[in-house]
């Protein structure tokens, strides 16, 4: 094609259409099919790629351009806290629980994610997505790398963030996130598209990044509000994909409709549980916190799912089945999964402790109608053992739901006092689950989650054989370093010294 | 109705940008949160290139708003002179 002569300077539209579909061409000596052996199986019909919109309409040399930029601000800022002793300005090294939580579960899955885009970009036969998808691939890993590098110093100074590999693959509540991302991966394009660019991104992020980054800013992390303001500058772009994705399926034939709507049922539900962890991180774990999960769940949870499902109802898209449920639950979910957390702290690579009262006072005005009424009994139940030199451990193991993979540890709906347990039967063996949208996934694909590895059957497995300490090598927590209760743990007293040493002579 | 947002971090090169979305939207509103500003508007939300480079006092290339964008919600679209978001 001859360059226009006529003008200076090609349109962000040109310049758009030139790096996408000026790369495709027709396949002459090869069927489509098998360049793209994966593009149909899922029942998703297409029948013009070229209806393919990037709203953002990003070029290469562009994307090189503002990637840098914000790696340079990025590590600008990193070295600045490092070279300042940045981790004694946190509020409190509570804070750090937060983190290592961050650093075990999620980052690993933007690990994840950048494998899925990655084979995603080339199993479509439309260029657009196949360029939208290589660059988010290249942002997820990037993702992945920044907050390692970011989190890498606090590992200097603090327990609990060296085993963050072999704890995403092996430990219990970390098998929640990666079960999600490797159920994304194991299935077609189109499904791992709602799942990731859609669901997560475009629904779920918003509370993970959000709130929560500005909760770091509050509690005087600046490594980790760089980190995740950087990662939420792509995120922008990702949503767009998601979303675009999902407009194409639903016009481009009416028969997808119905597949969109049980990915959208599935995938929302899913990610909804991988939420469980973030609640707990902004109820119970800034020390100085911004909003509560049920705030931040209102605004982009519940007013931003609306305006979404609204949009998509043109097309015949209804709200997500588990969407009533979740908004009971979210009252619930941060408390209760925090007193698991607690109970089970002899095996969680991050420190949890009782809520002070000040803290107690917070959550009740925040759920005036769930706390002081089922919660903080129980935790005043817990502080009263703890002063009586009895403290609550609970060696026993939940059961996990095969589906989600959490602990069996949420109530039923409409009835916070009753433990949710389902379960079912298939081929002869009885699978366990947390909720009835949890079953459903399962019986929807019952060969795909039959194969789950979970992480409290392997405890009596090769090479465990029920052996806590063995459990604990495996899983690369050093037991009175990593674990247990926050209170003379060495994060709190090497804290305390050295800000005394930072503020005095 | 349905609410469109956009989120920028809090820095010196977003002030004008904000400066500039407030002009051009007099239904938005602006909320200040720790480190980062979020405008809400109902339904539209469009940000001109031309307001913004008034503000700034130097040419501005819309795509820079990549390095500073938090988050937004509603569809997007985009060319060199406008970037809207909208539910419509």
């Amino acid at each position: 094609m001859d360059t226009p002569v006529n003008k200076k300077k090609l349109s962000l539209k040109e310049k758009y259409s030139y790096l996408t579909r000026d790369l495709a061409w027709e396949p002459s000596y090869q069927k489509k099919e098998d360049l793209f052996p994966y593009a149909t199986y899922e029942g998703i019909k297409v029948h013009d790629w070229s209806k393919w919109e990037d709203p953002f309409r990003l070029t290469m040399d562009a994307y090189w351009k503002y990637q840098a930029e914000k790696e340079r601000k990025f590590y600008a800022i990193i070295d600045a806290f490092a070279q300042n002793n940045g981790h004694l300005k946190l509020t409190d090294a509570r804070y750090l629980s937060a983190l290592k939580i961050f650093l075990q579960a999620i980052s690993p899955g933007e690990y994840a994610a950048h494998k899925g885009f990655a084979r995603t970009g080339r199993e479509f036969p439309g260029v657009g997505p196949q360029v939208a998808c290589q660059m988010q691939a290249i942002d997820e890993i990037r993702h992945a790398q920044t907050q390692i590098h970011a989190m890498s110093n606090y590992n200097k100074f603090y327990n609990g963030f060296h085993g963050f590999a072999d704890q995403r693959d092996r430990i219990w509540y970390t098998s929640v996130p990666r079960s999600f991302f490797d159920d994304a991966m194991a299935s077609g394009p189109f499904e791992f598209m709602i799942a990731i660019g859609f669901s997560f991104e475009y629904v779920l992020t918003n509370l993970l990044f959000v709130p929560f980054m500005s909760g770091a800013a509050y509690n005087g992390d600046m490594s980790t509000v760089t980190f995740g303001f950087s990662a939420q500058s792509d995120e922008a772009r990702h949503m767009t994909l998601g979303l675009e994705c999902i407009k194409f399926m639903l016009e481009q034939d009416p028969d997808n409709v119905p597949i969109v709507q049980k990915w959208i049922d599935k995938w929302f539900w899913r990610g909804f549980r991988v939420l469980g962890l973030v609640s707990t991180m902004m109820d119970y774990m800034l020390p100085k916190r911004v909003m509560s999960w049920r705030e931040a769940w209102d605004i982009y949870g519940e007013e931003n799912g609306n305006a979404l499902f609204n949009d998509l109802a043109r097309y015949g898209i209804r709200p997500p089945k588990g969407w009533g449920d979740a908004a009971e639950a979210v009252d619930h979910m941060s408390h209760q999964f925090m007193l698991a957390l607690y109970q089970w702290n002899f095996g969680t690579a991050f420190h949890s402790w009782i809520p002070s009262d000040n803290d107690m006072d917070w959550l009740s005005k925040k759920y005036p109608n769930t706390f002081d009424k089922y919660y903080r009994p129980r935790w005043e139940h817990i502080k009263k053992l703890e002063a009586n030199g009895t403290p609550f451990k609970n060696y026993g193991l939940a059961k996990n739901c095969q589906t989600c993979q959490l602990p069996c540890v949420f109530t039923e709906p409409g009835d916070p006092t009753t433990l949710c347990h389902r379960e079912t039967e298939y081929k002869g063996e009885h699978y366990h689950f947390c909720s009835d949208h949890c079953r459903d996934i399962f019986q929807e694909e019952p060969e795909k989650y039959v194969q789950a590895w979970l992480p409290m059957p392997q405890l009596f497995q090769e090479p465990i054989n029920g052996d806590l300490e063995a459990w604990m090598k495996w899983v690369s927590l050093v037991d009175g370093e990593d674990n247990g209760d926050y209170q003379g743990s060495h994060d709190q007293t090497s804290f305390e010294k050295w800000r005394e040493m930072a503020t005095s002579n | 109705m349905s609410t469109v947002f956009i989120a920028f971090q809090t820095n010196e090169e977003t002030r004008p940008i904000i400066e500039a979305i407030e002009l051009d939207n007099p239904a938005a509103t602006v909320y200040q949160e720790p480190a980062m500003v979020k405008i809400d508007a109902p339904d539209e939300l469009v940000i001109r290139r031309e307001t913004i480079e008034e503000q700034m006092g130097r040419e501005y290339d819309l795509q820079e708003l990549q390095v500073n964008l938090i988050t937004m919600s509603g569809h997007l679209s985009e060319d060199e002179d406008t970037f809207t978001l909208s539910w419509k």
